[in-house]
């Protein structure tokens, strides 16, 4: 899962990483009174999932009353890159000589942890200049590697001592949250030549959850999304009208892409997993009912072991119960593909022998509907 | 290290050629049951199974034994397949390599990525091949079929397979067979961020596999093993066809799609970079599954 800024900066304070002064709210009359026990003047930061907040103004400075009044219900309003503010961080400011950038990472190419570290922080890693890139193995971190860094990016004195500090400690989080990605971006250098983390972002391995129990209180999820994990199902909410499902991330995520190349506008990725099941396609159905944009249902599955007639039967109770009065638009590959069709005659199901003829049929059923 | 197609067929000399003995781990739970039974249809030579605490039974007439090293010790197998839960799996995969299998094939879903690291550091050691975790499997066509694949969509020949996703290894095999391009061998990698073998890990172990003619490789979005193949077909200077299939151009960034290893970061995974160095490695990118037939057919023509 992904933290917000604030929720990384409460697991950095826990490990002693030092963070500014601030408070988090969600409304404004609580933000009041965090404005009153900070003092102006401070940063008022949207909490979104999502970077480049400061380029679409969630960051702003809030030096009285009278700009507080204006400005929180502005920021607490606003989204970024379609993420809606979650809450807002309150924070004070310091007086910065510097600032740098520092994360450590599961490096997937090379299948260890990896520390990317630069004097030139404060934009997105893309943008990061002078990259000092350091292989870590399983995350450990000992003081010689992380005064190597420092030195290697610039730092003297007591930032020095600092940094090895900041580092062992985010390495400490990475391996005992299972983290693939802990950034500090930027890490401000103070005048006093001592180090402070500005920003914050965690991102933690959703397969280790079920170690990890402290930290489900920063899981977010919507209703359906929480339905759908119970169900061993993933989906992904879009903002089309057609709905697609299907059986494995590859074949759902393909589908996806022959549906947006055809004009078609996809409103989920629904992924049953790798079998398809009666069940389990029936459970989709009722996912996919309680999305309000849905004007068609998109279905692709490749049965290979199961029979097509056993998805059929799903379908058939969907309409039975009214659960969808959608169109089905399906590909069945599998056994018993003339037998279903058959058994779909009457229904409100289409039946097609290859994905592209039901793409087709859908793109233009749903234009036809809108 | 091993090649993959001795420790799976062995050589023409052994007395168990094309027969070598495999060991289930999780033979009695509902998956690993049914999916043995599967694998038996295939013709797989399945020797043993392993479920702690069922030692000394039978299941579909196969003896159990509560340990991997018993397993072994009785049969002298060198691979082994594991159906066990998530939370299991490592204990479950360091006992097998610690065992001496050689060819560990990970089915499950939602292994956390330190325990696979953990493990590789122990494959290392040992020499072992890990496929997977969240691998379909492996399978050659009529010889062996170590995996949960339906075995329809394969037909024997002269093409290799590697994909990252499991329906779409079905999805684009039974698009080359039905074109009359049979595989040689087919090899999911899997859906996580951390693969035991990895895309290109898993090229250079066919690349000089008997009769092949060609390769096609189905990546989807997240990471940049498509872009390191491309890379070491270029380095290589592969001279046999490629062709290369890309989903998740449509997927949304930062979003995990289904697989715990589909996800795009800023450029970082995204299908634009994976398909600008196929194209940079004279790797022809398929528009859709359907697509990656008449690709192959244009590619093999020019290199005939």
């Amino acid at each position: 899962m992904r933290l917000l800024e604030y929720q990384a900066k409460e697991l950095f304070a826990e490990y002693g990483i030092k963070i500014p002064r601030g408070l988090t709210s969600k409304d404004i009359k609580q933000g009041r009174k965090d404005a009153q026990e900070l003092g102006f003047p401070f940063v008022i930061k949207s909490q979104v999932p999502v970077g480049g907040r400061g380029k679409a103004g969630a960051i702003q400075i809030c030096h009285n009353q009278d700009e507080f009044e204006l400005k929180y219900p502005q920021i607490l309003e606003m989204s970024v890159k379609g993420e809606k503010t979650r809450a807002i961080l309150l924070e004070k400011m310091a007086e910065i000589k510097k600032e740098l950038y520092l994360s450590v990472f599961l490096n997937r190419g090379k299948r260890c942890y990896t520390i990317i570290s630069s004097s030139d922080g404060g934009v997105e890693i893309e943008s990061v200049k002078n990259q000092v890139i350091r292989e870590i193995g399983l995350g450990e971190i000992d003081k010689q590697v992380a005064e190597d860094v420092a030195k290697e990016i610039g730092l003297e004195g007591n930032s020095v001592s600092d940094f090895v500090d900041f580092l062992q400690k985010l390495s400490k989080i990475t391996i005992e949250k299972e983290v693939e990605l802990a950034e500090i971006n930027p890490v401000a250098v103070l005048d006093d030549g001592s180090l402070l983390a500005l920003d914050g972002k965690i991102i933690t391995d959703d397969n280790a959850n079920f170690r990890h129990p402290e930290l489900l209180k920063y899981q977010e999820q919507t209703e359906l999304e929480e339905r759908a994990e119970k169900s061993g199902f993933s989906l992904v909410e879009l903002d089309g009208d057609i709905a697609v499902v299907g059986n494995g991330a590859g074949l759902v995520m393909s589908t996806l892409d022959m549906l947006s190349d055809n004009g078609g506008k996809p409103a989920c990725f629904l992924d049953v997993g790798g079998g398809a099941t009666e069940e389990s396609v029936y459970e989709a159905l009722i996912l996919i009912s309680k999305m309000e944009n849905v004007k068609g249902i998109l279905v692709n599955l490749f049965g290979g072991i199961v029979k097509t007639t056993t998805v059929a039967t799903a379908f058939i109770k969907a309409y039975k119960n009214k659960l969808i009065d959608h169109i089905v638009y399906a590909r069945l590959k599998g056994a018993e593909a003339e037998k279903s069709k058959e058994m779909l005659k009457n229904t409100q199901t289409q039946l097609f022998d290859s994905v592209e003829e039901a793409i087709n049929a859908a793109v233009i059923g749903v234009r036809k509907n809108a | 290290m091993l090649s993959i197609a001795e420790i799976l067929q062995g050589n023409p000399s052994d007395s168990d050629y094309n027969k070598k003995p495999v060991i289930i781990q999780g033979i009695t739970g509902n998956y690993g049951s049914y999916h043995t039974q599967r694998m038996l249809e295939y013709g797989t030579n399945i020797v043993a199974g392993v479920t702690p605490g069922k030692g000394g039974k039978k299941h579909k007439n196969i003896p159990v034994y509560n340990t991997v090293k018993e397993a072994v010790d009785a049969t002298g197998s060198k691979i082994s397949i594991m159906f066990v839960p998530a939370k299991f799996f490592l204990g479950a995969a360091k006992e097998a390599i610690e065992a001496g299998i050689k060819l560990l094939v990970a089915i499950p879903e939602h292994v956390p990525v330190r325990d696979t690291l953990e493990l590789l550091e122990l494959a290392k050691k040992k020499d072992a091949i890990i496929i997977g975790p969240n691998t379909p499997g492996v399978l050659i066509p009529k010889v062996i079929k170590l995996g949960i694949m339906p075995a329809s969509p394969f037909k024997l020949g002269n093409i290799g397979v590697l994909s990252k996703s499991g329906t779409l290894l079905y999805e684009i095999s039974y698009n080359l067979s039905e074109a009359g391009f049979g595989q040689c061998i087919t090899i999911g990698i899997g859906g996580d961020p951390i693969n035991g073998t990895r895309l290109v890990d898993a090229f250079v172990m066919i690349a000089d596999y008997p009769n092949l003619d060609g390769i096609v490789v189905v990546g989807e979005i997240g990471g940049d093993a498509e872009e390191t193949l491309a890379q070491h077909v270029i380095d290589s200077n592969f001279k046999k066809p490629v062709v290369a299939y890309i989903a998740g151009r449509a997927a949304p960034k930062e979003k995990k799609m289904g697989h715990a290893g589909a996800i795009v970061y800023g450029n970082y995974g995204s299908a634009e970079s994976k398909v600008s160095m196929f194209n940079k490695a004279n790797i022809p990118v398929a528009k859709r599954p359907g697509e990656i037939p008449m690709l192959l057919a244009e590619k093999l023509k020019q290199s005939d």
